[in-house]
Formats: C-alpha cells, structure tokens, sequence
C-alpha cells in the first residue's frame, strides 16, 4: 500500500531529532523541510539541563518509546538547526 | 478527519485476512484486554504508508512462524478513534504512536515498537524484531 504524500522532502513521515545551535532540542515527525527551515508535526522540545537532563540524555530517552507532543506543528528556522538526525538510527 | 472507508479498507484486511481480529470499539478493545492469560499482540494500524506500509506485512510475515501470539489483534489509529483511545488507555505511559505495536504477556506490557523503530526498514526487519519477541515469550504449539 503506498503513501499519500507526494512533493515532499525525504524525511517526510520520519520521526527526526533536530539539534539546534541554542540549548533548545526538538524531536517530531518531519513534515516538510526548506529553505525556511523544517516543520514538524506532534513535537516535544528539551531545554539542556532541563529535569536534569542533557540533550543527548533527552534523546537516548525518546528514541526507547517516543515523546509526548507539545506541539501539534511548528516550524524550527533553518538558522537554528544545527543538525537532524532519524530517532530510529539512535541506539 | 478519517479517510474514506473505502481507502482504508485494504488496510483493514491487509491485517485481518491474516487472522488479526480487528477491534472497532472501546468494548472490543475492554473484552481483548481484559484476557490476561498468555500472550497477546496488539497493532495500531495507521494510513501513513511511511510507517504502516511496513509494518502491516511486517506483521503478517512474522504471524507466519512456527511460534505466534496466542492472540492478535488491531485498532486502527485516525479511523476507530474511541477503540484506539480505549487501547492507548491501556499502555498510558507511552507516548501515543501510530503504526506501533505492542506485545503482552499475562496481561503485563513486556515489548513495544514504537513508529519511529518502524520507519525507514523494510518488513523483514519489522518481522525480524517480532520474531525475536515471539521466539523469546510465545510457546511453541502443540503437534
């Protein structure tokens, strides 16, 4: 059975980890990613040390089961994103 | 907003014409829950063929091994929306994830595939993982 998504970006669909150059670190399901920068839907965000938790602690967590969402959808602008990694390829 | 019935349809039965009893209300999900004993698999299904396009024959592959759940069954996500809010009530410390899949054993959560371990792999990796898990936790029938 195919997908319904068509002109999309190749992380379309993928839950994605996207580091940022500020403390911020945001995991969510790529909707689309330009110019602009890259949108997620359903995302959840952690500040560094935030819970006592590094960025890296953060995502060693969400790639075991997931995140709960804060957002339905935003957009993280390009001049942020400092990289963008699967969640699935995180061990 | 579901997706018309007639879309969703060969997404139904590429589950259920593999013996996956499909769960349409929360009182179906409550009667397949509420048997505690052995082992049991629950599949959210999902339209997102980024995921669910794996996982579907992921699913039916791993079904065809020596060794299988005791008893499986499917929610559809975004379609059966209080069936699949009644079984996420179930697994509430989890993260609300669709495809996913999650396996029980006398009533307790012993395995789960969220989406994203689901992404991205074909459905001999899916089947692989579920194999594992059937391996380790399902009882080798009866000759």
């Amino acid at each position: 059975m195919g997908t319904f998504h068509h002109g999309k970006s190749e992380l379309h669909g993928i839950t994605v980890v996207v580091d940022t150059t500020g403390p911020e670190i945001f995991v969510g399901r790529c909707d689309d990613e330009d110019e602009r920068g890259i949108i997620l839907d359903d995302a959840d965000v952690h500040k560094d040390g935030d819970d006592g938790r590094s960025k890296e602690e953060y995502v060693k967590r969400a790639a075991m089961l997931g995140v709960w969402k804060k957002y339905d959808r935003l957009l993280i602008p390009s001049e942020k994103v400092a990289s963008v990694r699967r969640l699935g390829e995180i061990a | 907003m579901p997706y018309s019935e007639l879309m969703v349809k060969p997404m139904r039965e590429e589950l259920t014409s593999a013996g996956v009893k499909e769960l349409r209300t929360p009182a179906d999900v409550d009667a397949f829950m509420n048997e505690k004993s052995g082992t049991a698999m629950l599949v959210v299904n999902s339209v997102c063929g980024c995921a669910a396009g794996m996982a579907r024959p992921g699913v039916r592959l791993a079904l065809q091994g020596e060794r299988r759940p005791d008893r499986v069954a499917t929610v559809f996500a975004g379609q059966d929306l209080e069936a699949t809010a009644k079984a996420r009530s179930y697994i509430a410390d989890i993260p609300p994830s669709s495809p996913s899949i999650a396996f029980f054993k006398d009533g307790e959560l012993v395995y789960f595939i969220p989406r994203h371990r689901i992404e991205g792999r074909d459905a001999h990796a899916v089947a692989g993982d579920l194999t594992q898990v059937f391996t380790e936790h399902c009882a080798v029938p009866a000759t």
